[in-house]
């Protein structure tokens, strides 16, 4: 796939390069909205939105912006957009408003907003810099959602506010939810469990001589690329 | 005064800012290998969050609630914050270079961290004076010295220990603050 194409970025931000899990950014809203699936599907649209048309604007004043005062500038935009997003939620959708409470405006420091702005945006034309911020949105969407759907399944015995696991009453047998699990400490198993299979299989992966990082699906096979920590270190 | 005691409490043990708002995670995370830097970056941080929280709540109350402009909080709020930062450095730098020394690097992590505009917005969501908003703001990072030191011992006692290979590094660290904020939750019988 060539570089910088809408579809390239699309595929980065929700796989390669995936916010969450592979560069691990944006801890926080990370932790903190994931009590439900739905509170983090619409925490991550609400991101995708403010990263989609921060890096729209980023982009475009790239060349206007003098050098000095980049970050300043910067915050400013992003933090026009959360207050923007912030009324239109408060005006239309007020129950996710009152859900997501403080961390709607507390998007204006979430890292991954700053760093694509920095490491993408303001290097990149718009159109482009406008579809790494939806790709990257909609990875970070994808995954506090499954954050979410497990911390929900496991505390409550529901997904999407869907009973999945039927609960024990009067006698009955059924699944006894695990409060703690939508509570402040089960934020951090939930994640610690999900780090540590990534690093299972990033070890076994290593074993067995592919890199994941380099994502040999999608290249053009490691023949052409120059890592040499690819192939198991065969190459020397 | 009871009330100001009550907020010091609730805001430095029962709502921890880190164990139970996951706010200022990255720095919780990122800077508490070692014992020193942790409470390194606690003391820049009380320093920081308890005058950010002071002049946010001047601002607030005497020009943005004035001129009906609540609206701009978040807008305003960081930019007092990044340039407080700014100003902050450059005041330690000049007037107080032992100081500097042993805050200098963590100051600029700070404009970034949340908990500091986190407790600006919380001080104007829970309607506290200015008096109120500035003891949040202490005992927050006061909670959040209190729990970076007590992450970095453990993380010094840890270090050597023998944990499977898919384990090591950032899960045990995530299972830590987990099992650290179980222990924290004790404290919510307090108030």
């Amino acid at each position: 796939m060539k570089a910088n194409t809408p579809a390239e970025r699309l595929v980065n931000g929700i796989i390669k390069e995936n916010p969450t899990f592979v560069l691990v950014l944006g801890m926080c809203p990370t932790l903190a909205v994931t009590t439900s699936a739905i509170n983090g599907i619409g925490m991550g649209l609400t991101t995708t939105v403010v990263l989609a048309m921060s890096n729209l604007m980023i982009s475009l004043l790239r060349k206007f912006i003098p050098d000095g005062v980049r970050m300043p500038a910067f915050i400013v935009v992003v933090a026009s957009f959360v207050t923007i997003v912030q009324m239109l939620l408060q005006g239309f959708i007020p129950s996710l408003y009152s859900a997501l409470g403080i961390y709607i405006p507390l998007i204006v420091v979430n890292c991954i907003i700053l760093g694509r702005a920095e490491a993408y945006a303001s290097k990149n034309p718009p159109i482009p810099s406008l579809f790494d911020g939806i790709g990257m949105g909609l990875g970070f969407t994808l995954s506090i959602t499954c954050i979410g759907a497990v911390r929900e399944l496991l505390g409550a015995g529901q997904i999407f506010g869907q009973q999945i696991l039927p609960l024990a009453a009067d006698g009955k047998m059924g699944y006894e939810p695990i409060t703690i699990f939508i509570l402040a400490p089960g934020a951090f198993f939930v994640l610690a469990m999900l780090a540590a299979l990534q690093n299972k299989f990033k070890v076994g992966a290593a074993k067995r001589g592919i890199d994941p990082s380099e994502g040999c699906g999608c290249c053009s096979g490691c023949d052409s690329c120059n890592n040499t920590m690819c192939k198991g270190g065969k190459q020397a | 005064m009871k009330e100001l005691l009550i907020i010091l409490v609730s805001s430095a043990i029962v709502h921890n800012v880190v164990l139970s708002q996951f706010l200022g995670l990255c720095p919780f995370f990122g800077v508490s290998k070692k014992t020193e830097t942790a409470v390194g970056m606690g003391g820049a941080l009380v320093f920081v969050i308890t005058l950010s929280s002071f002049v946010t709540g001047l601002i607030y109350k005497f020009i943005l609630v004035p001129s009906g402009m609540e609206y701009l909080q978040t807008i305003v709020f960081i930019l007092i914050i990044a340039a407080l930062v700014q100003f902050v450095e450059m005041f330690l730098k000049k007037c107080v270079p032992s100081l500097y020394q042993a805050l200098g690097v963590y100051l600029p992590l700070i404009t970034t961290n949340c908990a500091v505009l986190g407790v600006a917005l919380t001080n104007v969501q829970d309607e506290y004076n200015i008096l109120q908003g500035t003891i949040n703001g202490f005992a927050t990072a006061v909670g959040f010295t209190i729990s970076i030191t007590l992450m970095a011992g453990i993380r010094e006692k840890i270090q050597y220990n023998d944990i499977p290979e898919a384990f090591k590094g950032f899960p045990t660290v995530l299972l830590t603050a987990g099992l650290m904020a179980i222990a924290f939750f004790g404290f919510s019988g307090l108030i």
